[in-house]
């Protein structure tokens, strides 16, 4: 079987590749495009790592076909920051310390990006369940979310003080 | 899969043919969240994968004459974010609002969860509740059938070779009619049902019940019906009485499974306790005294 030439946006970005049709996206981001930000955890949509933001809806591009990405428009990890100026969720990661081994980090950041593109003020448990389609071995989640809600209240124009060092 | 091609055309014909015209299997793609899976694992070996997202009409919710129609391939999020369906059927909405992380609900429609042939689909028992219709594709030209005519077995369905269903019919609910899906499972989230249930009831002025259906699942190879216990609830208000032989009736439909996460006896005993709770709430609804879900 032929290749498919797919036609797509990601990052902002017209993108076009060839891939298998059994490629996912994820298997296209990291071994046909070199955006190797979204990791491959469970390959079965259980733990988050491949976590991009599909037209809008977050997905596990791990259950998606690169075949499918023809015409849509697709964040990844690697499009989250502004060139050099990290995005809030990623700045409150690195200050609560968020992240241990960052297996998980990629696919966390963009969901919790998404979160806040939708919910400016989540409580603790909207984002909870938000993110619990995020695995993290690690941290035990609670960093993850204090940094998340303090991210949404530096998007919100507020100004929480950072953790104490 | 060394063999395997994918097409994603743009009309209900062209994906008919394209199914039917394979030779081994071919499967419709709508959200991928089971068939990847199940690629992945060597269950499923297809030949031929059709995406039939790019078919007009085949993504989104519509409101035609006395129905809701939901395209085959709406992901979740969609259907939870439709205000009148939400508000007409919010025991549907439970139910897929329980498939998976929202990741998942990005993609996942009610048509695969259906097509899964999973005894315990979240989505499908308040379907059923509800008399949802399920229209059939193929190239025999278009049916109808009861969503509950669907499912013959795990992982099998009655769709013929190069059927697919395109779209689900739900009726719109009548006055003081209100439905509710509950699970359990043993954690907070991100778990398959060990027993589901979803009800649907329709009381009258004076609050009894005029009509009902007892949907249950994850209890019996497929979703099942329980006559006997929406028997139980019509004529009736919720009286201790009419919850105690809905409770019997729900345990008595029981054929589950034994295994790790609920024991025969489990089941059953969970299935008359989510068949009263989830009563509960659809007679509350129904009489108003509950606003839709969210």
């Amino acid at each position: 079987m032929a290749k498919q030439h797919v036609s797509t946006i990601i990052n902002g970005e017209p993108v076009e590749f060839l891939c298998e049709p059994q490629q996912t996206l994820l298997d296209v981001l990291r071994d046909e495009l070199n955006l190797t930000g979204s990791k491959e955890g469970c390959a079965s949509g259980d733990c988050g790592a491949c976590t991009v933001i599909l037209d809008g809806n977050m997905v596990c591009s791990c259950l998606m076909l690169g075949a499918e990405a023809e015409g849509r428009k697709i964040t990844t990890i690697e499009g989250i920051a502004e060139g050099d100026k990290l995005h809030p969720v990623q700045q409150k990661f690195l200050e609560h310390a968020a992240l241990q081994c960052g297996f998980c980090t990629p696919g966390f950041i963009v969901a919790a990006k998404a979160l806040l593109d939708e919910n400016k003020n989540p409580t603790e448990e909207e984002a909870r369940y938000w993110l619990a389609g995020n695995l993290c071995r690690c941290t035990g989640y609670d960093k993850i979310i204090r940094a998340v809600l303090d991210a949404a209240a530096v998007m919100r124009g507020e100004n929480p003080p950072s953790p104490a060092a | 899969m060394p063999n395997l091609s994918f097409t994603a055309p743009t009309t209900v014909d062209e994906a008919i043919r394209a199914l039917a015209g394979a030779q081994g299997l071919a499967k419709p793609l709508a959200g991928g969240t089971d068939l990847l899976v199940q690629m992945r694992s060597g269950r499923t070996r297809p030949e031929v994968i059709v995406d039939i997202k790019r078919i007009p009409d085949l993504i989104g919710v519509r409101e035609a004459g006395d129905s809701f129609v939901i395209g085959a391939a709406t992901p979740g999020v969609m259907l939870s974010e439709h205000e009148a369906f939400s508000r007409a059927w919010p025991g549907i909405v439970e139910g897929v609002d329980l498939i998976g992380s929202q990741q998942i609900q990005g993609r996942a429609s009610l048509v695969g969860n259906l097509c899964n042939a999973s005894p315990a689909a979240d989505s499908v028992p308040a379907m059923i509740a509800a008399h949802a219709v399920a229209v059939i594709a193929g190239p025999g030209g278009k049916r109808e059938a009861a969503v509950e005519a669907i499912v013959t077995g795990p992982g099998q369905t009655s769709l013929k070779k190069g059927e697919f269903i395109i779209e689900f019919r739900v009726p719109k609910p009548k006055p003081r009619q209100s439905d509710a899906y509950l699970r359990f499972i043993p954690r907070t989230e991100m778990d398959i049902a060990v027993v589901g249930c979803g009800v649907n009831v329709t009381l009258d002025g004076s609050g009894l019940c005029t009509d009902a259906r007892v949907v249950l699942g994850a209890v019996a190879p497929t979703q099942v019906i329980v006559t006997e216990a929406a028997e139980a609830l019509k004529g009736h208000r919720l009286d201790d009485d009419t919850l105690s032989r809905l409770d019997a009736a729900a345990q008595r439909a029981c054929k589950p499974i034994n295994d790790k996460r609920g024991t025969i006896e489990y089941r059953t005993k969970v299935a008359g306790v989510l068949a009263r709770r989830a009563t509960k709430i659809a007679f509350e609804r129904a009489a108003g005294r509950v606003a839709g879900v969210h």
